[in-house]
């Protein structure tokens, strides 16, 4: 694995939005292939803006930043992004949303449609192509956005807060449905989340980051082997790396003027 | 807001308009004046059983203007969009020369057709154009400015030419505000196409529409007749929002969010 070239690297990336102030500072980062990186911090610490940055959607203002060994937007096409929404085009059926990425790509309409069908029937939603989105639950529009995601086996998945608007229950699910389709289409995985507990069960590496500007406060490896299943989040040592996590958390937490 | 019972739907306007009625007669019985001045509804509607035909021709030759009119500002209307929603420079360049057209009274400008299109349809149907054309610009140019960010970032990460964005993203979803202004414009063009064969229709030989209808009653002092005249007007206005609506419904009622029913 040591070996392997990395999937993402940056060195003293620094980003600032106009004439703002610093919101990414000395950011040294290296995602090796299979890893799944969590990013956690109080809000306004630029994890989302680190996504932004690898998907070549917003340009780092300091640093070089390599992805697939070439440059953010060079690398899009092996580059999937899951949106804090679904982002579904409400005009279109889930079946035309998880083809749209294909037809950009030019990919003729019999062959994207089988595509697409295989996807959705992947992500257990294969009845329900022909639904608009604002007929679907918020559970299931989101797996019509990670079916949309992997249509085109992407190398590098990047996820913002993809479970943030979901109950808990929905969310436990398609973290463990997210962990399975790995297994099938192996990516390598960056993932802004405001939960603890999503990000021990997800990732094998958590960054910790900090507010003001935004730096990386401290990195959690999280060693559970894969496949992980449901039953994990039971178990004491998963509680201790969430204690772990928290209490990291505590100390990058603004602190409360009285 | 609980939904009101459907006989109260279709009794209260029915209501309100017996109301109306009474109201008139009660004012015309009051005030004493006479027919020329004040026809009663009755006298409406018995000039316009006399003048049927002659209503039914006009109102076929304003729907016609009004149509061409329409329809020539429903396409031109999406492609000028189409240019200002490309580039912003363009946006920057021709907007305040839309807004200079449209601030300028169309009653100013009429000779002016009269002169280069000549009187009769060509003219109408320019006039028509001239007060539609901008309320669909002003609206469709907004929605294609108005697509989710969002949305434009997933085609930006998928390498979308500006091409696929323009068609396949910020078409679509400016479509709401595209018929927005086409219901707009669709009250507008028939008020247009009667104004329109009011100023340059009558010299067309006597067979304008419900415009020459206005000017030939009033000078005839056929009073009840043009109420008549306004009341087909009326229902025409109404048969062209109603077009539009059913149009609305049909790219709409699919997707969007101003057809969700309340039930969940």
């Amino acid at each position: 694995m040591e070996a392997a070239a990395p999937i993402v690297n940056f060195t003293s990336l620094q980003k600032r939005y106009g004439g703002g102030p610093l919101v990414l500072d000395g950011l040294n980062l290296t995602v090796s292939p299979g890893d799944f990186v969590s990013f956690i911090g109080p809000s306004g610490c630029g994890k989302s803006t680190v996504l932004k940055i690898i998907s070549g959607l917003s340009p780092g203002t300091v640093g070089q930043v390599t992805v697939l060994g070439t440059t953010p937007k060079q690398s899009r096409d092996r580059q999937a992004f899951i949106f804090q929404d679904a982002t579904l085009l409400p005009w279109r059926t889930a079946q035309l949303n998880v083809e749209l990425p294909l037809r950009l790509r030019g990919m003729a309409a019999a062959e994207r449609a089988a595509k697409a069908r295989q996807m959705l029937a992947l992500v257990g939603l294969g009845g329900e192509g022909g639904f608009y989105p604002r007929q679907l639950s918020g559970g299931m529009k989101m797996r019509v956005s990670i079916a949309r995601a992997l249509a085109l086996a992407p190398q590098l998945l990047l996820l913002d807060e993809p479970f943030g608007a979901l109950d808990e229950m929905s969310r436990n699910r398609l973290n463990e449905e997210l962990l399975a389709l790995r297994r099938s289409s192996p990516f390598t995985a960056m993932f802004v989340t405001h939960s603890v507990a999503e990000a021990v069960f997800l990732s094998n590496r958590i960054m910790v980051m900090s507010v003001n500007p935004g730096r990386f406060h401290a990195e959690v490896r999280v060693d559970f082997p894969y496949p992980r299943l449901a039953g994990l989040r039971a178990r004491p040592e998963f509680q201790a790396r969430v204690n772990e996590v928290s209490r990291l958390l505590h100390e990058v937490e603004a602190p409360v003027y009285a | 807001m609980k939904k009101l019972p459907p006989l109260l739907v279709w009794g209260l306007p029915l209501l309100s308009g017996a109301l109306f009625v009474a109201l008139w007669y009660g004012v015309r019985a009051a005030s004493g004046l006479q027919s020329w001045i004040l026809p009663t509804p009755l006298e409406i509607m018995q000039a316009a059983w006399r003048e049927q035909a002659r209503l039914l021709a006009a109102a076929g030759h304003t729907a016609w203007g009004a149509l061409g009119g329409f329809v020539l500002a429903a396409g031109l209307g999406f492609f000028t969009s189409l240019l200002l929603g490309v580039s912003k420079s363009l946006r920057a360049g021709l907007y305040p020369w839309l807004l200079v057209l449209q601030m300028t009274p169309v009653i100013v400008l009429t000779p002016i057709i009269m002169l280069w299109a000549g009187p009769g349809m060509p003219g109408i149907i320019t006039i028509t154009w001239l007060i539609s054309y901008f309320p669909i610009v002003a609206n469709m140019t907004q929605g294609l400015l108005s697509t989710d960010m969002n949305h434009v970032a997933l085609f930006r990460m998928a390498n979308a030419s500006r091409l696929q964005e323009m068609l396949l993203l910020r078409v679509p979803s400016a479509m709401p505000y595209y018929l927005a202004g086409l219901r707009i414009a669709a009250t507008l063009a028939p008020i247009g196409a009667i104004f329109g064969e009011y100023m340059v229709g009558n010299s067309s030989g006597g067979t304008g529409g419900l415009g020459f209808l206005v000017y030939s009653y009033n000078t005839q002092i056929k009073i009840p007749a043009l109420f008549a005249t306004a009341l087909t007007s009326c229902l025409l206005g109404f048969i062209f929002v109603a077009a539009v609506s059913w149009l609305n419904w049909a790219v709409l009622h699919k997707w969007h969010d101003s057809f969700e029913r309340n039930d969940h």
